[in-house]
């Protein structure tokens, strides 16, 4: 799960993490009066999305004058930011941070993360901040410091400072950068964190830092755990479908393509998208159904599934394990009834109860393509999907 | 022969009689699988399926025997579930929920070190030797008898690579879901290590995803160690970049964990990739 920029703020706040002196406003009234609340040498008014990539596409900018941070601000509110990492719909920005600007001396970098290859919780930290820091990783890796934590153990003084003195850091700032890890490490902790980004960390003209950027993303399987996170959660900036979804206990998430994709089991619904390129067409969305999986579930990912426009052509890919082909062939007749389903429907069953599934989607008067393999039932597909 | 599991492994279940662990035992006892106890805390004393019931772990080891356990519980309940077969001395752990907090399963794997218990999973469908020992959530019936070592982090991928190697007439030695977490317990190469010295086993298929860097470390392995053929696939090749694909260690972040850079690696170690998952019992019947 992620969150804003704002209520990460918050959260470092909470864990003793110095951030720039600044206010979240929500209309124009707001941004003018926090802006004159924080009169000094200019703001830096930055858009509220959950992506990454604001700053290149005017989503964080530096005024000068109360003029200046009504007209960027203007132009901002109630817009949506397109960025590398949104798509081409962008994220609507419904409300915007205003910070007082600070001299930066130096622009660092620092995150803690779960790294999934030692199975260890991993600091990183640069002096090649305010960067792309995988660019930096692997351009100039000499200038990546990391330091793994044993779990048991915690997290120790003298790796700290080992960042801190990498880091060019001396006197009272390898006290500060410290505390900065510390409150990091325990909000990892306490709140079931995956990654918490800090970039820039800045080094103030007088030796202060502070965390002028924050970044936190929550592990989905523990938000449930920790419901003062949980609260925090901004649907606006994240798929209806995929929100849609969720309340169904489907996993969805939406493509580019025209092929609507059915499948149960995350892996086969990956293999059926490669498959359906593999084959010349373009899947429209991942959808796991999951295991066991009912004539409810398949009505919800048709409605789903259906309700993107672009689609042209349903493929169902169902390996019936536990739960037998019958019952979903059953079911997705069910589902195509009342549903209305419109477009041609190419259905692959395979595993237990097989042929009585098959029998019942033969000769039904309905648009329904029973296959026989996966890669007829690939090729079929974007075959019907071309043929509209 | 067969690796992990055969006809005379002692299983016990945790988390016995609820909903999950009710339907999926009476599977595994129709199958043949010696389960022989199911743990649930204050249920102890009872009967469940035919079979005793106790409140803990040690009790149900100390008075059956079982070396292996299925754990059924709900996600913030397995680390501890983990835990206790770990200290009650089973051998073998198989872990078949999804949705557990992966800090508790970085403590758990830390507080497992040099206990010798192995894990499997979590979030995985089990283990099974074909005619012998099934643990898990697997359908029984698309498994044959069989010179086929399977191993894969998904679940139903896992299936049709059963499924297809019955058909081919290859049958499977045991099959093993390692699981779709991003932290988990055994992994590719704790089961190719045992595929390889395994008499029984004459080919190796190994399914992979996107995320993490196992598949990359695995072809590595399998360049230097293993002489048996091996076939492999790897979803997820139209996977956008970002974003978790059902399973919570399916995902490519900052560059790392591609399908791309995978099939790369497993080709530079010489090993076949499938471009279709249909292709993989093919595939390996033709290197016999």
């Amino acid at each position: 799960m992620n969150i804003h920029e704002f209520q990460a703020k918050q959260l470092f706040t909470d864990y003793k993490i110095a951030i720039p002196r600044g206010k979240l406003a929500l209309t124009i009234k707001e941004v003018l009066e926090i802006a004159e609340e924080l009169i000094g040498d200019g703001w830096v008014i930055k858009a509220q999305v959950h992506a990454g990539g604001r700053g290149k596409v005017g989503g964080v900018k530096v005024a000068k004058s109360l003029k200046e941070v009504a007209e960027i601000s203007e132009n901002l509110l109630g817009q949506r930011l397109v960025t590398n990492q949104t798509g081409h719909v962008g994220l609507p920005i419904n409300s915007i941070l205003i910070e007082s600007l600070y001299p930066i001396k130096r622009e660092l970098y620092l995150s803690i993360l779960m790294d999934r290859s030692i199975e260890r919780v991993i600091f990183i930290a640069s002096v090649a901040g305010g960067m792309d820091i995988e660019a930096v990783a692997h351009k100039t890796p000499e200038q990546i410091i990391s330091v793994s934590i044993h779990p048991a153990a915690g997290l120790q003084g003298y790796q700290c400072r080992i960042v801190a003195y990498n880091l060019g850091l001396k006197g009272p700032q390898i006290k500060a950068l410290t505390q900065i890890m510390q409150g990091m490490y325990d909000l990892f902790i306490e709140k079931d964190a995956t990654q918490i980004e800090i970039n820039p960390l800045i080094e103030t003209d007088t030796g202060e830092l502070i965390a002028l950027d924050a970044k936190i993303n929550f592990d989905d399987n523990a938000v449930s755990l920790h419901p003062e996170i949980l609260a925090m959660k901004d649907s606006s900036q994240e798929d209806d479908k995929e929100n849609y979804a969720q309340k169904f206990g489907l996993n969805y998430i939406t493509l580019e393509g025209n092929i609507g994709c059915m499948v149960n089991g995350a892996g086969l619904a990956m293999a059926t998208m490669d498959l359906i390129k593999l084959k010349g067409g373009l899947p429209a969305n991942f959808l796991d159904v999951g295991g066991g999986t009912n004539v409810e579930k398949v009505c919800e990912a048709f409605k789903l599934i259906l309700s993107d426009k672009s689609v042209k052509a349903v493929l169902v890919n169902i390996f019936g394990g536990i739960v037998q082909c019958d019952v979903i062939a059953a079911g997705i007749l069910a589902a195509i009834e009342q549903i209305h389903v419109n477009v041609p429907v190419v259905v692959r069953l395979e595993g237990t109860n097989v042929e009585e599934g098959r029998a019942l989607l033969t000769n039904t008067g309905l648009n329904i393509y029973p296959a026989d393999d996966l890669t007829h039932a690939a090729e079929q597909a974007v075959a019907l999907a071309e043929a509209v | 022969m067969s690796i992990l599991i055969n006809k005379d492994t002692k299983l016990i279940c945790q988390g016995f009689t609820g909903k999950q662990g009710t339907f999926h035992s009476e599977q595994t006892i129709a199958y043949g699988t010696k389960l022989v106890a199911g743990v649930t805390p204050e249920r102890g004393g009872s009967i469940h399926l035919g079979l005793p019931v106790f409140n803990t772990v040690d009790e149900a080891v100390k008075t059956t025997g079982a070396t292996a356990s299925v754990i059924y519980v709900p996600p913030f309940y397995a680390a501890d579930a983990i835990l206790e077969a770990v200290n009650a001395g089973i051998k073998l752990i198989v872990c078949i929920t999804e949705g557990i907090p992966v800090l508790q399963l970085l403590r758990v794997k830390a507080a497992m070190e040099g206990t010798g218990a192995l894990l499997i999973g979590p979030n995985c469908p089990g283990v099974i030797t074909p005619g012998e020992c099934k643990i898990g959530i697997m359908p029984g019936k698309i498994h044959l008898p069989g010179s086929i070592g399977i191993v894969s982090r998904s679940g139903t991928l896992t299936y049709e690579s059963v499924h297809q190697t019955t058909q081919q007439g290859l049958g499977q030695s045991t099959c093993v879901g390692i699981g779709g977490d991003p932290i988990h317990g055994m992994n590719f190469i704790d089961v190719l290590s045992r595929f390889q010295a395994d008499d029984n086993t004459k080919g190796i298929v190994m399914v992979g995803e996107i995320g993490g860097v196992e598949e990359e470390d695995a072809a590595d392995y399998i360049k230097a160690h293993v002489t048996k053929p091996v076939v492999s696939y790897i979803a997820g090749q139209t996977a956008p970049a970002g974003k978790r694909m059902g399973h919570a260690g399916a995902i490519v972040t900052g560059g790392k964990g591609t399908a791309k850079g995978k099939i790369a690696a497993l080709k530079a170690a010489g090993i076949e990739v499938c471009s279709s998952p249909s292709d993989i019992g093919v595939a390996m019947k033709a290197c016999f």
